[in-house]
């Protein structure tokens, strides 16, 4: 590279008038090793824009998606919290209603068992009169 | 938006994000924590990603806001910035000069400039944008983008022959 050029994009460079590629001209002459000596100065100049440039991010991203899970897991908990508070008591009061039932159903059969053997009682008494009918029909035979 | 697409889209600039913030903020630490926070805001837009024609260049912009707010709240709450990065520098500066050195001089030149020429300088010269770009990234004019950054370079230059000539002091 002429020196005669570089020296006049390095002014064009003071005057932020040159463009990128020129821009890369300077950098890649000021990195190599035989700089003109009047132009040393800027050596370290360019130098370390090069060496800025490789300055990484290496810190690691918490982008787990738990970051949106947190809320929703709350979420979640008090519905099935909910959920199984309103089934518990539901499961619970069908229970005790199922109680009350065989309840009354067993009282209810006691009863028709009751007035059951009421009536057995009544038709063994029944029979007595199908013995008098039938000494009756003797009789009228007998005439 | 899935999480590897998020980070391939965001992997291309995410270093510069760094290095924009580590030239406002300065600490090592103090950028991570912005480049992170910034990322993350993105992360958590990432339904509307699809809209931003320049993801980059959004994110850029993001970073320095946030950068410069934190700034600014640091300074009103009356608090220095924590930055040991180059304090062994100024040690071994005043042992040798080598032309490592003199590199490491530019970044603390870099330092004392205004926070507009910083980022200026940074985005030209360190990242190369073209000027459309930092006319975007910035919000600022053409002319005033030309005029911070030739004086940013100048300053550099200027306080690097003061360096040079008087040796380090």
């Amino acid at each position: 590279m002429e020196l005669h050029n570089i020296e006049k994009l390095l002014e064009k460079y003071f005057e932020a008038t040159a463009t990128v590629a020129e821009e890369e001209t300077l950098r890649t002459y000021f990195s190599q090793d035989n700089v003109a000596k009047h132009l040393e100065t800027y050596k370290p100049m360019f130098q370390y824009f090069s060496t800025a440039k490789e300055e990484q991010f290496t810190k690691k991203l918490p982008l787990k998606a738990n970051k949106n899970y947190g809320k929703w897991i709350s979420v979640a908990a008090v519905a099935a919290i909910v959920f199984s508070l309103y089934f518990g008591n539901l499961y619970q009061e069908k229970q005790a209603e199922q109680e009350e039932a065989q309840y009354a159903y067993n009282q209810t059969k006691k009863a028709l068992d009751l007035l059951a053997q009421n009536f057995s009682k009544g038709t063994r008494k029944v029979a007595y009169l199908n013995q008098f009918e039938q000494t009756k029909q003797k009789l009228y035979k007998k005439k | 938006m899935k999480q590897t697409e998020f980070l391939n889209l965001v992997l291309p600039f995410k270093d510069k994000l760094f290095r924009l913030s580590k030239r406002l903020l300065v600490s090592t630490e103090e950028a991570e924590d912005a480049t992170q926070e910034v990322l993350l805001k993105l992360w958590s837009k990432n339904s509307k990603m699809k809209e931003y024609k320049n993801v980059e260049a959004f994110a850029m912009t993001m970073t320095k806001n946030f950068c410069l707010d934190r700034l600014k709240s640091k300074q009103a709450s009356n608090l220095k910035l924590v930055h040991s990065n180059y304090g062994d520098d100024t040690n071994s500066l005043q042992k040798n000069i080598e032309a490592k050195d003199s590199v490491n001089w530019v970044e603390i030149i870099m330092d004392e400039l205004p926070e507009q020429q910083k980022m200026v300088l940074q985005l030209r010269d360190i990242e190369q944008y073209t000027f459309e770009e930092i006319e975007e990234l910035l919000d600022m004019k053409p002319t005033a983008i030309r005029v911070a950054l030739s004086r940013a370079r100048k300053t550099v230059r200027e306080k690097l022959t003061q360096k040079h000539n008087y040796g380090i002091a």
